[in-house]
């Protein structure tokens, strides 16, 4: 056999195994696996039994999530301040902006890992996802349309007529049906295929490097009690000493009216920080070493700070070098895979 | 004639029927609004009301949710209406809605009882139980005189606006310079947390005022006169000028309280 030939039949038993590996390949992209809890996360808190992901009902709500037409004039939609490249939060912006460029008070907060969610909005009053998206529709400064005037406008329109038959067997717009879409879209945005979760789930050689190892013992040991793994947040509300800004937002307070909850704001989840500066509910801290800066010195004791950071000196006290460590670690909950994935694109 | 007096003799002595849960007859609630001494007109703005307090006030919005409706006999049988039929929203400017219509068995009721809100089972229910007044896109959202609140989310009980010269233009009034007052009234009691519940559970005794004889050939309808004066002036009187807005609030509490007072037997249709 000269060199020649090799070469072909080489190239031809290349071919042979392109074709053996590409066509399941092809029907795995193409098969809806619907919800998926990833191995190393706790049983989700929404209940899917009411409301099964399927993939009319999952593409119905992106396409919901990308309408401008939830919105009073036609302009904004869901991902206009859910940015999925900035893990579906409005990079840049501290407080939301909406409908005829009104800001809100609040930072948008990630479309993300939603189906382990308790309760909803930094300040909560919202316990059900399927009630969730009535509030930016509603919201002055958000969309500012009613959900009336929204199905109105869907139903006049074929594509959506045909995406609610597709989804739930007839054509009929329902208050429930619209946010159970909505539902499915959300509950499938899920982020756990950051290198943390690799490396917890043993995949491959995936293994911590020495830095971010040591940033993940100070987490553990400073911060965990809170932002409890692998959600990295335990989903409770706790005041944790912002000073109160000019608009001195009570957080839980509005929402219960009970003293106690006074500046009380939900913990968020540290995965994909990279993607979602600024920072807490007002988003005042345009860095990470901002939001350690305060943990370690900044910790104002107003009413009800959390036990936690209400010691001898109020707050978290953090060396240069245990800072370094922590975002060195906190890097790796970065999710790149979330941020790209084709399903949570606009189509 | 003599066909017409039988029948009118034969209805006055018809008998207490055997208290049967699946005989069931048609009967309703009517809930007419009325002001204190007046008859309930909106944008009254040529002829105001006035209140205990000596405030003039015209009334443009009222809006309630009656819901859980319960009979009693008088030897203390109930009938609790089926959930799912018993949600009615009264909207005061329109006089279709001011009956609140139920199946119950035949029999002679002395009580009823109903809910002026909506209960905390069914605020926290899942979306597919809650259609028609209960649909929170029903009536246009909360801007548009809808009934529902979203960024706390559950359902306003009791919504009642109007104008009053009294308020003032600043920040403790109305700053739109439009002088209106709005009573959102709503709270279900919280979902996780217990927080403030506005939900009120109303009983009404008809012996005085007529006992509804509930049979299948006719339409028993308990007539009840519900003032909005005592909202006002209830037993936590207030002033339009010193709570114009009352809304998710420790003060709806005590505005809540006297709501409980608007709903009074006037007589029995049967």
């Amino acid at each position: 056999m000269n060199r020649k030939h090799f070469t072909v039949l080489l190239i031809m038993a290349l071919f042979v195994f392109a074709c053996k590996k590409s066509q399941p390949m092809v029907e795995q992209i193409e098969e809806f696996l619907g919800f998926q809890k990833p191995s190393n996360f706790p049983d989700a808190v929404y209940n899917l039994e009411a409301n099964k992901v399927t993939k009319a009902g999952f593409e119905l709500g992106r396409t919901l999530f990308y309408e401008p037409r939830l919105s009073r004039n036609n302009t904004i939609t869901c991902g206009s301040c859910h940015i999925q490249s900035s893990a579906f939060t409005q990079h840049g912006h501290d407080v939301s902006h909406g409908i005829d460029d009104r800001l809100g008070t609040r930072n948008s907060p990630p479309i993300m890992n939603l189906a382990w969610n308790k309760a909803f909005m930094w300040g909560g009053g919202v316990y059900d996802l399927d009630l969730q998206p009535i509030v930016p529709i509603t919201t002055h400064e958000e969309m500012d349309e009613n959900l009336a005037n929204v199905f109105a406008k869907l139903q006049a329109m074929p594509k959506y007529t045909a995406l609610f038959k597709a989804a739930f067997g007839t054509e009929e717009i329902t208050t429930a049906r619209f946010m159970k879409a909505l539902s499915q879209f959300m509950v499938m945005c899920v982020s756990s295929n950051s290198k943390y979760d690799k490396v917890m789930r043993k995949e491959g050689n995936m293994a911590f490097t020495a830095e971010e190892l040591e940033g993940y013992n100070i987490f553990k040991q400073k911060c965990a009690s809170c932002h409890a793994e692998p959600l990295f947040t335990d989903g409770s509300f706790r005041n944790n000493g912002l000073p109160p800004s000019a608009i001195d937002d009570q957080g839980l307070y509005t929402a219960t009216l009970k003293l106690g909850d006074k500046y009380k704001f939900k913990v968020p989840s540290l995965r994909n920080l990279s993607y979602t500066a600024p920072y807490m509910h007002d988003g005042r801290f345009l860095t990470l070493s901002g939001v350690l800066e305060h943990y370690n010195s900044g910790v104002a004791t107003t009413a009800n700070l959390d036990p936690l950071l209400n010691g001898a000196k109020p707050g978290i006290a953090l060396s240069e070098t245990e800072k370094q460590r922590l975002t060195t670690f906190l890097l790796t909950l970065d999710d790149e895979e979330f941020i790209k994935d084709k399903r949570f694109a606009e189509q | 004639m003599v066909a017409l007096l039988l029948t009118a003799c034969s209805k006055k002595n018809n008998p207490e029927p055997e208290f049967d849960e699946a005989n069931l007859a048609p009967f309703s609630i009517e809930f007419d609004n009325i002001v204190g001494d007046r008859t309930l007109t909106f944008d009254n703005t040529a002829s105001l009301y006035t209140n205990a307090a000596g405030e003039k006030f015209s009334i443009s919005f009222l809006q309630y949710f009656i819901s859980n409706i319960k009979v009693t006999t008088a030897s203390g049988k109930t009938y609790i209406v089926p959930q799912e039929k018993s949600y009615f929203l009264i909207n005061g400017a329109d006089k279709s809605t001011r009956y609140a219509k139920v199946q119950v068995p035949e029999a002679d009721y002395t009580k009823v009882t109903f809910t002026l809100g909506v209960d905390s089972l069914r605020s926290t229910m899942d979306l597919d139980k809650r259609t028609g007044v209960l649909d929170p896109a029903a009536s246009g959202g909360h801007g548009m005189g809808g009934m529902y609140w979203g960024w706390n989310a559950g359902y306003i009980f009791f919504r009642f606006e109007g104008n009053a010269p009294v308020i003032s233009d600043d920040a403790n009034g109305d700053p739109t310079g439009k002088k209106q007052f709005k009573y959102h009234i709503g709270g279900f009691g919280g979902y996780t947390a217990p927080t403030i519940s506005n939900i009120k559970i109303i009983t009404l005794d008809l012996t005085a005022g007529g006992t509804a004889k509930v049979r299948k050939d006719r339409q028993s309808n308990v007539h009840l006169l519900v003032d909005l004066m005592k909202v006002f002036n209830g037993k936590n009187a207030f002033s339009i000028a010193a709570h114009p807005s009352v809304m998710f609030s420790d003060y709806s509490v005590s505005v809540a309280q006297n709501l409980s007072e608007m709903f009074r037997h006037d007589h029995t249709e049967n």
